[in-house]
């Protein structure tokens, strides 16, 4: 008979104290990885990996909100900047790859974004060594196509060949008449990206009411080359390119006509710190026109990391150092208050021929199994906890919680708790080592 | 296996600082497989005899050989292990472990002596001591009488050369008494295996041809 059995033993006797304890363990550590998971959900959205991109550009404006709406398609969109600024851009010696999105669009019933993007957009990392994949279908290539993120494809069940309409500026009172086919599922990548429905550009255009009237867009073009304020004749409504007025009726659309939200670059360079070196002296340049602004994302997201979600992960890491000392206590309080009961139990065992050693590693062995089985089911719990409340997560805060995300470092909380089972099961193990056997079984 | 007390003393300290004698034990032998029952007062050291012949109790001086070997001088690590496989051991309060059946009872006894746990063994002493139909029964589930035996069977788990047995009958009905001391003694007898029987009940000692009175060879009084 071995100490995890003997060990194993005494915790049925004392089933009752022992669950508690088991349970006091599995709820601190069911905290601690909801708390990991969702410091690793938000700092893997937040994380300077976000983005395989150098440079976003977009309307004058809040940087922040450029970066919030085009990486993590948050907050709403800001002004829109002219297309044919895009192509300026995309001639550009050190430009790699020049991405236009055109947002303001949402699926019918609002909950997901629709990007508008060119099929460029696939052939790109669109975090730093990563490509997309599909689990179906493929990249845009006709007019109408749309390409899903794993997310969309799973809340709604759509696979390719499915026709969808899409919502005008985010009004689920305002679909418009053209319907797009799902021709690709994006692979879960555990970013924004997977709640985001990529539509053709062109087919963004060729969508009724998207797009500036002509008058609108002379008034505009001529207000630019006179470096004015830009006073169109008819007041556009906010929301992005797809907010803009109906034309009474449908015709061609010209470049000049076209519009973008944002510009996604990847900088052309010898490797990321030449890259880095041109994205740094291009910005300047940019910012002092006055048709659009250049924003590092990865300084802002840094910026939000430190600001934001730095400080909520200090204050969960905080509780989660607070709850494994609870736990510790708990279990040192449980183990220890049985000593008392357990003095002849320990005292018939050393009577047996039991080593002192051996009913100190009794001890240590229950404090360890308590622990382990505690974080056990702590784990099962804290992960069901996440796959219960993820989605109830997203549909309130649009922050993408995976249900089966598995944070790293959980992968310490058992190695962990092993240590503090030890730590905890030293005193009442001590307690055990010096039990003074004759008078153990006397009482 | 002989068993072999020489000048052995023990004394407790009391609250007020003052030494207690309890042992003080010229010469005490017991020769291989020789049974003896141990009469004595309550309080007059009989416990505190099979503690110190056990190694549980180390004494203030003299020798406890067992084997040639004194017990009292090997380190404490070895004394548990000598305890473990040479010494069995009957309590009057039974001393099994209320979590663990019958049979892991025994099993128990046979994990500390370093050998190999012989489940074999342990069935077929439950079977002697007749549980065998009640292997996998925790002792609260038991009769008195029935933990008793389950007691026996741990003692003898481990073919201990030498069985200590305190008030083995004294907490077990009448009809179980004599069951339990046949069972000791036919053990001992068969296995030959001493046995020291500490008891107060002149009936249990009217049982062993050997009778020795605890006051005849211990005088906790007299000076060294």
């Amino acid at each position: 008979m071995n100490l995890v059995t003997i060990a194993a033993k005494s915790i049925r006797q004392r089933w009752l104290a022992s669950s508690l304890t088991a349970l006091s363990i599995s709820l601190g550590v069911a905290l601690m990885v909801a708390v990991l998971v969702i410091n690793g959900v938000v700092s893997r959205m937040f994380s300077q990996n976000a983005t395989g991109f150098d440079m976003i550009l977009g309307a004058k404006g809040s940087p922040m909100q450029l970066v919030l709406n085009t990486i993590y398609f948050l907050d709403r969109p800001i002004e829109n900047i002219p297309y044919k600024y895009y192509l300026e851009i995309k001639k550009k010696k050190w430009v790699a790859h020049a991405i236009p999105f055109a947002l303001g669009d949402t699926t019918e019933d609002g909950k997901f974004r629709i990007v508008g993007t060119i099929p460029e957009y696939f052939d790109v990392e669109y975090v730093p060594g990563k490509k997309f994949e599909l689990q179906g279908g493929q990249f845009l290539s006709g007019t109408f196509d749309a390409v899903i993120g794993a997310r969309v494809a799973r809340a709604y069940g759509w696979n390719v060949g499915h026709k969808f309409p899409i919502a005008h500026g985010g009004n689920t009172s305002d679909i418009h008449d053209e319907k797009f086919t799902v021709a690709g599922v994006l692979a879960p990548t555990g970013l924004p990206i997977d709640r985001a429905v990529f539509i053709n550009y062109d087919g963004f255009y060729e969508i009724e009411g998207h797009g500036k009237s002509k008058q609108e867009a002379e008034v505009e073009e001529k207000a630019r080359r006179d470096a004015e304020i830009l006073i169109p004749a008819v007041q556009p409504e906010a929301g992005g390119p797809g907010a803009g007025g109906k034309p009474a009726k449908k015709e061609p659309i010209s470049d000049q006509q076209k519009q973008v939200t944002a510009i996604l670059i990847q900088v052309a360079g010898n490797g990321p710190a030449e890259q880095a070196a041109i994205a740094f002296l291009m910005m300047p340049r940019i910012n002092k026109g006055s048709v659009a602004q250049a924003v590092n994302p990865i300084e802002q997201i840094k910026k939000l990391l430190d600001d934001v979600v730095g400080n909520i992960r200090t204050m969960l890491l905080v509780m989660t150092v607070l709850i494994i000392i609870v736990s510790g206590v708990g279990i040192f309080v449980s183990i220890y208050n049985s000593m008392s009961d357990r003095k002849r139990e320990i005292a018939i065992m050393r009577a047996l021929g039991a080593r002192r050693r051996t009913v100190f590693s009794v001890i240590v062995a229950e404090s360890i199994l308590l622990c382990a089985g505690g974080g056990i089911a702590g784990l099962l719990l804290g992960h069901g906890l996440v796959f219960v409340a993820g989605p109830i997560v997203e549909a309130r805060s649009d922050i993408l919680i995976d249900p089966w995300f598995f944070e790293r470092h959980e992968i310490l909380i058992l190695p962990a708790l092993l240590v503090l089972a030890i730590i905890v099961g030293l005193v009442p193990g001590l307690t055990a080592y010096r039990a003074d056997v004759a008078k153990g079984l006397s009482e | 296996m002989s068993l072999v007390l020489k000048d052995v003393r023990k004394s407790y300290r009391e609250p007020d600082g003052r030494a207690l004698p309890i042992l003080n034990i010229p010469e005490f032998t017991l020769q291989s497989g020789e049974q003896t029952a141990l009469l004595g007062p309550s309080g007059g050291g009989k416990t505190t005899l099979l503690n110190v012949i056990a190694g549980i109790t180390l004494p203030d001086s003299g020798s406890v050989t067992i084997d040639n070997i004194d017990v009292a001088r090997l380190h404490e690590v070895r004394r548990d292990r000598f305890r473990a496989q040479k010494i069995g051991f009957v309590f009057q309060t039974f001393n099994l472990l209320a979590a663990f059946t019958a049979l892991e009872n025994v099993l128990l006894g046979m994990s500390f002596s370093g050998k190999t746990v012989d489940r074999k063994r342990a069935l077929e002493l439950l079977d002697q001591v007749g549980l065998s139909h009640r292997l996998h029964h925790r002792p609260p589930r038991m009769s008195v009488g029935e933990q008793q035996r389950v007691a026996v069977a741990r003692a003898l788990a481990n073919r201990p050369s030498l069985l200590l047995a305190d008030e083995p009958t004294a907490n077990v009905d009448v009809k179980n008494q004599q069951t339990i001391l046949d069972l000791i003694c036919s053990a001992c007898r068969e296995n030959n295996i001493s046995l020291l029987m500490v008891t107060h009940s002149l009936e249990v000692a009217g049982r062993f041809s050997r009778v020795d009175k605890l006051q005849d060879f211990n005088r906790p009084g007299a000076a060294p």
